[in-house]
């Protein structure tokens, strides 16, 4: 190709790029703009600055025992998947053993299952088996669903574990638990707190299985459900998207910088990846 | 069946969470499929093994439509957002050198925001009197507000398209990070220009990218209930809201599980039949 050409082809790449980029951003970016807009209707043109909205917010009972209980469900998911992954990422980095394949590839489904089909499904075994829907049910689905996240993530971290390492401390005289406290522990925990913190945002998020096994407490993406229907709400419920935007992309920056840590402590070039 | 030390240390390693995702998964899969071929009356449920719920799913005209628009609209929400994002994915790869996890991080931020306040926020940008159609009349190119925009299919199609960006962007990109540049070099020496280089070598080889991503936007957006609720008005439904009407309001679980058991495996099928062809057409270089 010429010169010229692919100067050219790449220009309108960038084009093409930038385009998209507004098309990715154009309702997160209206989200702060309605919310601190003093209308109580959702359309253009703006009508003047308010940040009565986010006032709005901060007596409301219901939305405060949402929150409540989305915390709950989020740290709970948080911790219990990670654990879980955490058992499975080792297994799957450090030993070989028949069906290794099949059996993460089982555990890994529901990344690819839509959500009511997981929901579905575990509603009515608990219909069968007699249980009363709670946050506890919630959280079980939650578990399912961030497992494969937190494998994903631990995964890179017990993949990139020198194994000399290991065998250095069992030769020092080092227990199998002594190794993985003073070892293998440390090493992989920024790998742990990046997994506690991506799966906690995806709990937080999470609508269609809280929807479906919740009893009578709300979650907070159930909450903001319920007051979509009522325009009067919308506003605050803007205010209340902004402040969850800006807490997730706190929490994705940490996650973040603790994943580039962990490959850094671990010596590999993955530092170059990061965009911190 | 004898395991050796290694073997076994890995089982009783993932077993906790292998026997959660049993217990969780497996059985309720396993429970709904039961499920479909019961009965239910009001709220006893009749265990006597019938195809009735299956005949009733595939011909009421009724299921049946909403089936079939949900497999159409997934394939083209698919297609739409494939497409979009592959040259999203190769300029990344191809032409940004400094400060790619930066791009990455930039196209990921969206999806964090809350996905329920995302779906609302398209029903404000392409209403009757929303974003574009204000922007539109504003800049005097239409007179009247486009109304073909919300309530419908469209509507359905845009929005999932948005939603699922990263996840189409992100597979093709690591495919496409992939390729060994010195292939594409030699391409060149040999005679191959830009067009056809690309459909020789670079295609094939994002292949496993590309099906990856397709499989990745097709099967749960054949189960999204939220995007269809809110943007796609009466003729915009897709399967589950029905799935969720029978398990809420109607009372009929048996003929719900039928429903999702149905439309898992179409989806299935045709999520094979994907990967077997894109598997053919990108499994060597020509």
């Amino acid at each position: 190709m010429r010169p010229g050409r692919a100067k050219k082809l790449w220009n309108w790449l960038a084009v093409y790029a930038f385009l998209y980029m507004v098309f990715l951003y154009a309702p997160v970016i209206l989200l702060p703009l309605f919310a601190f807009n003093e209308s109580t209707i959702i359309a253009f043109p703006l009508s003047g600055f308010t940040t009565e909205w986010f006032t709005v917010l901060v007596n409301n009972d219901a939305l405060a025992r949402s929150v409540e209980n989305s915390l709950f469900v989020a740290v709970t998911t948080a911790v219990v998947s990670t654990l879980l992954g955490a058992c499975a990422a080792r297994a799957a980095a450090r030993y070989r053993f028949p069906g290794q394949k099949g059996v993460i590839g089982f555990i890994m489904l529901p990344l690819v299952l839509p959500e009511i089909i997981v929901a579905v499904a575990l509603l009515v075994v608990l219909m069968q088996l007699g249980f009363s829907l709670s946050l506890w049910t919630v959280i079980a689905g939650h578990i399912l669903i961030c497992m494969p996240y937190s494998i994903a993530i631990l995964s890179s971290a017990f993949q990139g574990l020198d194994r000399n390492l290991e065998e250095a401390s069992f030769d020092l005289g080092e227990t199998n638990w002594g190794t993985f406290k003073r070892v293998i522990f440390p090493l992989v925990l920024p790998g742990v707190i990046s997994s506690l913190l991506i799966t906690f945002t995806i709990s937080l998020d999470e609508f269609i299985i809280a929807f479906f096994l919740t009893g009578t407490d709300a979650t907070l993406p159930v909450y903001i459900w319920s007051q979509l229907r009522f325009p009067s709400k919308l506003p605050s419920i803007m205010a209340l998207g902004t402040i969850l935007l800006v807490l997730s992309i706190i929490l994705l920056i940490l996650a973040e910088w603790f994943r580039q840590r962990s490959a850094k402590r671990q010596g590999v070039e993955a530092a170059a990846g990061g965009f911190i | 069946m004898i395991l050796n030390r290694e073997a076994r240390q890995g089982l009783t390693l993932i077993s906790p969470t292998l026997v959660y995702a049993l217990l969780l998964l497996a059985a309720p899969l396993l429970t709904v499929v039961t499920f479909s071929f019961w009965t239910q009356d009001y709220l006893d449920i009749d265990t006597t093994i019938t195809l009735n719920n299956y005949r009733e799913a595939w011909t009421q005209p009724i299921y049946r439509t909403l089936i079939f628009r949900s497999l159409w609209v997934s394939l083209i929400v698919t297609l739409v957002t494939v497409i979009l994002a592959f040259p999203i994915a190769y300029y990344l790869s191809f032409h940004v050198t400094r400060r790619k996890a930066l791009w990455l991080f930039l196209i990921t931020i969206p999806f964090w925001t809350s996905y329920l306040l995302r779906v609302f926020l398209w029903k404000v940008i392409l209403g009757y009197n929303g974003v574009l159609n204000s922007a539109l009349t504003g800049l005097g190119i239409i007179d009247e507000p486009l109304t073909f925009l919300l309530y419908n299919v469209n509507a359905v199609v845009i929005t999932l398209a948005h939603a699922w960006a990263p996840f189409a962007i992100l597979p093709i990109f690591v495919a496409l990070e992939k390729i060994d540049r010195s292939l594409l070099e030699a391409a060149e020496d040999l005679g191959d220009g830009a067009v056809r280089r690309f459909f020789r070598v670079t295609l094939p080889l994002a292949m496993p990218g590309v099906i990856a991503s397709t499989l990745i936007v097709l099967i749960p957006t054949v189960g999204d209930f939220v995007t269809p609720r809110l943007v796609g008005g009466t003729d915009g439904l897709m399967i589950s809201n029905m799935i969720q009407i029978q398990f809420g309001k109607a009372n009929n679980a048996p003929l719900g599980a039928a429903l999702a058991v149905s439309s898992m495996v179409i989806v299935s099928s045709i999520s094979l039949v994907i990967f077997l062809v894109g598997k053919k057409f990108g499994g060597r270089v020509q």
